[in-house]
């Protein structure tokens, strides 16, 4: 048999590949070259092997940073899913009500990242802030400034605000493709509210759970832009995150090795997070 | 003409479609028939042009276009659910292929009007689908398949999500439009019923395979495979196996039923027999007609007819009577068998012979 | 297991109901018998669907009351009125088993588990499903998901009544006659008050004690099938029911007789008076008979459907059907004449009585 497809095709996809080569692929080998060779500057590099390799994953360093990510993802992981489910569940499905509620859910995802940062930096400022002034007012002693547990605080309320809504958003996007006879079947069944949510929302919503998860957990192991305009790492490292250390090691310190080595690792760990995420979800879904 | 040349699809390692050869003539309407997951939409897409074939070829007119795409083929196609454009009227939706053909406003107003008149759409060809009822909906769907004066039609389950009426309706006038076009038409459906009306030819699918192709009626009263007169029976086809010995097939505990003289020479063993649903009788048809003791299960009464279902040693079988009979369930009743309408198929599933030489 | 009376329910889906046309339901008044099978039949739009959503409480009426045993459940809630209800696509609980799904709404009523399983294996059995008792309800088949939900609707044996909403509309042909046997044969066992809805003639007619025709938001005939089928109390019936539907003739009426063109054609018995509207004759295919004798007709089409033949032809200037059985033969000068009994006689749509017929029929 001949197969007579159209191989023209395969044209109109090189502009994205020239685009993927130039913005991913190019980017990465050099970093790859980087990670594997040493320089004194002026151009001249010597062959390092894995040295970086070995240095960056013997150091504490590199650990308290990424044991600081995980801990990050996994508490505003822990807030934004049940509380963007929540919140979904709440929304009214039809009326005027809807488009109101869908563009104030919206509204955050509008807003640049460092725009955020900069919001929460001075709304939770002690001396200017709104929050920092009427904390205080209240009694509370809080300054992200000083005290980590605060910055911390600072940083995950930050988070939540921010992105909860795409989480809402992805979650009532599978709600309302619930035909309204599952409702009423399982009324008539008898179901609790927690029935229902448990046997018919939850299930229905498993792919964009799966989605929401996905994407929530990578751009939390990435977070770099809020908190370093927040907190800028700080107090001390407390909220230096890897994707800050890195930027530290790299720019700060110059030491493009290493750091070289940091980002490989550093991205080997998201596909391979993401790759486990992604197994074990839909294996839990397809499972029979 | 379209040719499919032992034609099979293979997806993921699952045989869709299995060694299929047909042939199709111009002006012809062909009803594929089978169950759900048989193939007639595999085997449509195939013909479409939507998919290629793993192995096989496909001819239109002379001409190979195996793997030849959609866009390059001059195939309409029509689906179950109704798809037309919603922002558009009744009267732009119609046109539409047209002016993608590029026609004049003329010849695109003429044809519109006719395909309108046609399908009875005249008064509504300036509202939009949404406003119309399914069965205008899906009018207008044919109507658009109709202009576009494709060499093949496809008409995927096109009124199974129509209302009975409707469906009676639209199933009537549709042979009268294929009949002007001249167009190949493809017809499937779930439902024995619906190709008898129909008519034309019919191409019975079990599994991805075509197991019979040829004039409806005679498909319908000449199965040459068991599994093409279940598919092509509804109610379904009552079967009981039996063992023929010299001139008899023996019931157990029941009578014997005398082999037709046509069976003479057909060697002993074990046999499939099967009849339809109106060829068991309450009240002896000939002399000839066999009796036999069967349980009543449940009646089931239409108004003019009543389907009586019964339990025979280990078949189920289901009667068709004229009038209104009242049974208990659980009765013991004396049914006839018409043997002058058995089918008797071997330990394959071949028929031995064709009912009509067992009749003579 | 109840009764269940409907005190003149109509119901708008609009907020103010202004015009006849506003209203979805016109005005149903009627008792359901317990422990009886009824089909809820007639078009897409007739408002059949709207009244079994009133009679499971999805939907509230806009005027009338609804009584189960005699007491008012009009503001009930669909789970404190206790019926159970099976949807025209498969209802099921995706990632729970076979069997969970069965025994789903008797556990959510808090049933001992010793009484779930036996109840739950007990229509396993009856769906033929217990092979697949363990498996997830995901993989299955649209058939075998919607096997599930009848066996849903069918496991609670304390029920007022069982709703089905166009239950069969996924399944193949010869499943149908499976699950509609058993279904029958459930109701034959349990005695459950069931209301089936429907718009497909055979499915009504086969499954029903009694069928409720409904068109534009009105019953227009409740009655056996038998019934529907020989006196169909208005021309709309004697359409909907019967494929082809009866035969409609323009006539006049003179004592027993009637006159279709030049032609006179006997009656059972001499319509009551008084008769408005126009006056039409109605005769279903099955009793026109073709032969030698009667009217000249011109047969237009013969359609072999295997158990008969469908023949259209022109009467005058009219179209008829005619039914005739696999082994007949069309006669080559071809005439018709009616089976007297089996006419009816129509005033402004509405079927008119003949004297000395029974009140039953002719009501």
């Amino acid at each position: 048999m001949t197969k007579t497809w159209n191989n023209r095709a395969w044209f109109m996809v090189l502009p994205v590949l020239l685009l993927v080569a130039f913005s991913a692929v190019i980017p990465l080998m050099t970093v790859v070259n980087y990670s594997v060779q040493d320089t004194f500057g002026n151009n001249v590099f010597f062959w390092a092997g894995t040295e970086w390799y070995q240095d960056v994953l013997s150091s504490d360093r590199f650990w308290n940073a990424m044991g600081r990510n995980l801990a990050f993802s996994a508490i505003i992981l822990a807030i934004e899913i049940p509380l963007g489910i929540f919140i979904a569940l709440n929304m009214p499905r039809k009326g005027w009500g809807v488009p109101i509620c869908l563009v104030l859910m919206a509204l955050p995802l509008l807003i640049p990242w460092n725009v955020v940062g900069t919001i929460w930096q001075v709304f939770g400022r002690i001396d200017i802030g709104l929050l920092g002034r009427t904390l205080a007012a209240m009694g509370i002693d809080y300054n992200y400034v000083n005290d980590p547990f605060d910055a911390w605080v600072t940083v995950i309320v930050m988070d939540v605000w921010h992105w909860t809504s795409l989480v809402v958003l992805l979650s009532y996007a599978g709600l309302v493709s619930i035909p309204d006879a599952y409702y009423q079947a399982a009324r008539i069944d008898g179901a609790s509210r927690w029935a229902i949510f448990r046997y018919i929302q939850l299930p229905k919503m498993n792919r964009v759970l799966l989605i929401a998860v996905l994407l929530r957990f990578m751009d939390s192991f990435m977070i770099y832009t809020e908190p370093f305009v927040v907190t800028g790492g700080g107090p001390g490292n407390t909220t230096t995150f890897l994707s800050i250390d890195l930027v530290k090691l790299a720019i700060g310190e110059f030491n493009l090795g290493e750091a070289a080595a940091m980002s490989i690792i550093y991205f080997l760990i998201i596909l391979l997070l993401s790759w486990v995420f992604y197994t074990v979800m839909t294996n839990a879904g397809s499972e029979k | 003409m379209l040719e499919l040349r032992n034609v099979s699809k293979t997806v993921g390692g699952e045989e869709h479609i299995r060694d299929v050869s047909l042939t199709l003539g111009h002006g012809t309407l062909n009803v594929l028939l089978g169950p759900t997951l048989s193939g007639k939409t595999s085997l449509m897409r195939l013909m479409a042009g939507l998919d290629a074939p793993t192995s096989g070829t496909v001819v239109f007119d002379g001409e190979d276009v195996t793997g030849r795409p959609v866009q390059k083929r001059n195939v309409a196609m029509v689906y179950q659910q109704f798809i037309n454009y919603p922002a558009m009227t009744v009267y732009e939706n119609i046109a539409s292929p047209l002016r993608i053909a590029g026609k004049d406003r003329a010849t695109i107003d003429r044809e519109v009007r006719h395909a309108a008149d046609l399908l009875r759409l005249t008064p509504y060809l300036d509202r939009t689908p949404l406003n119309l009822s399914g069965g205008q909906q899906q009018r207008t769907a044919l109507a658009r398949a109709i202009v576009k004066n494709a060499g093949l039609v496809l008409l995927d389950e096109p009124l199974a999500n129509l209302d009975y009426k409707l469906r009676e309706e639209l199933r009537a006038e549709l042979p009268k439009i294929f009949a002007e076009s001249g167009a190949i038409f493809v017809y499937a459906t779930t439902e024995p019923h619906e190709a008898l009306l129909l008519g034309g030819n019919t191409a019975t699918l079990s599994q991805g395979r075509v197991t019979q192709f040829g004039p409806t009626i005679e498909v319908f009263r000449k199965p040459a495979h068991l599994i093409t007169a279940k598919t092509f029976s509804d109610p379904p086809l009552n079967t009981i196996v039996l063992k023929k010995s010299g001139p008899v097939f023996q019931l157990d505990g029941g009578a014997d039923l005398p082999a037709p003289a046509a069976l003479a020479g057909v060697a002993d063993g074990n046999y499939t027999i099967g009849f339809q649903p109106h060829h068991l009788f309450l009240r002896a048809p000939t002399p000839e007609a066999v009796p036999v003791q069967a349980k009543v299960t449940v009646i089931d009464i239409t108004g003019s007819e009543t389907f009586i279902h019964l339990v025979y040693a280990d078949a189920r079988w289901v009667m068709l009577a004229h009038g209104i009979h009242h049974f208990d369930p659980d009765e013991m009743i004396e049914v006839f068998i018409d043997t002058r309408h058995l089918m008797v198929f071997d330990e394959t599933g071949r028929a031995v012979a064709s009912h009509e030489k067992l009749a003579a | 297991m109840a009764r269940i009376d409907l005190e003149h329910i109509r119901h708008s889906y609009g907020a103010r109901p202004q015009s006849d046309a506003d209203w979805a339901l016109k005005e149903v008044h009627h008792t359901f018998k317990d422990g009886s099978a009824y089909a809820l039949l007639g078009p897409s739009g007739c408002g059949k669907t709207t009244l079994l959503n009133i009679i499971s409480g999805l939907l509230h009426p806009t005027e009338g009351r609804l009584l189960f045993d005699g007491n008012d459940v009009s503001t009930l809630s669909t789970q404190e009125r206790n019926i159970a209800q099976v949807f025209q696509f498969p209802v099921i609980y995706d990632t729970m088993t076979v069997y969970d799904n069965l025994a789903f709404p008797l556990r959510n009523r808090g049933v001992a588990e010793r009484d779930v399983d036996r109840r739950v294996r007990e229509i396993l059995e009856m769906i033929d499903l217990s092979d697949w008792a363990k498996r997830r309800a995901r993989g299955l088949t649209a058939d075998q998901k919607q096997k599930i939900s009848l066996g849903r609707g069918l496991v609670r044996s304390d029920v007022n009544a069982i709703l089905f909403d166009e239950p069969l509309t996924v399944i193949d042909p010869h499943m149908k006659w499976v699950l509609r046997s058993q279904l029958k044969l459930l109701h034959g066992r349990f005695g459950h008050t069931m209301i089936y809805v429907t718009h497909d003639q055979t499915e009504a007619l086969s499954f029903a004690d009694d069928v409720v025709v409904m068109y534009e938001g009105e019953v227009v005939q409740i009655g056996t099938p038998d019934e529907l089928f020989e006196r169909p109390k208005h021309t709309f019936v004697g359409y909907f029911i019967g494929s082809p539907g009866m035969n409609v003739l323009p006539v006049s009426v003179e004592g027993a007789q009637a006159r279709f063109g030049g032609t006179a054609i006997t009656l059972p018995g001499k319509p009551r008076t008084p008769m408005g509207g126009a006056i039409e004759l109605g005769i279903r295919p099955e009793f026109v008979r073709l032969g030698r004798e009667g009217m000249p007709v011109q047969i237009t089409k013969v359609e072999d459907i295997g158990r008969h033949k469908i023949v259209r032809a022109r009467l005058q200037d009219h179209e008829i059907a005619a039914i005739v059985r696999e082994d007949e033969d069309v006669p080559a000068e071809p005439h018709v004449a009616f089976v007297p009994e089996k006419i009816n006689i129509y005033a402004g749509s509405w079927r008119v009585a003949f004297e000395g017929e029974s009140e039953r029929t002719a009501a």
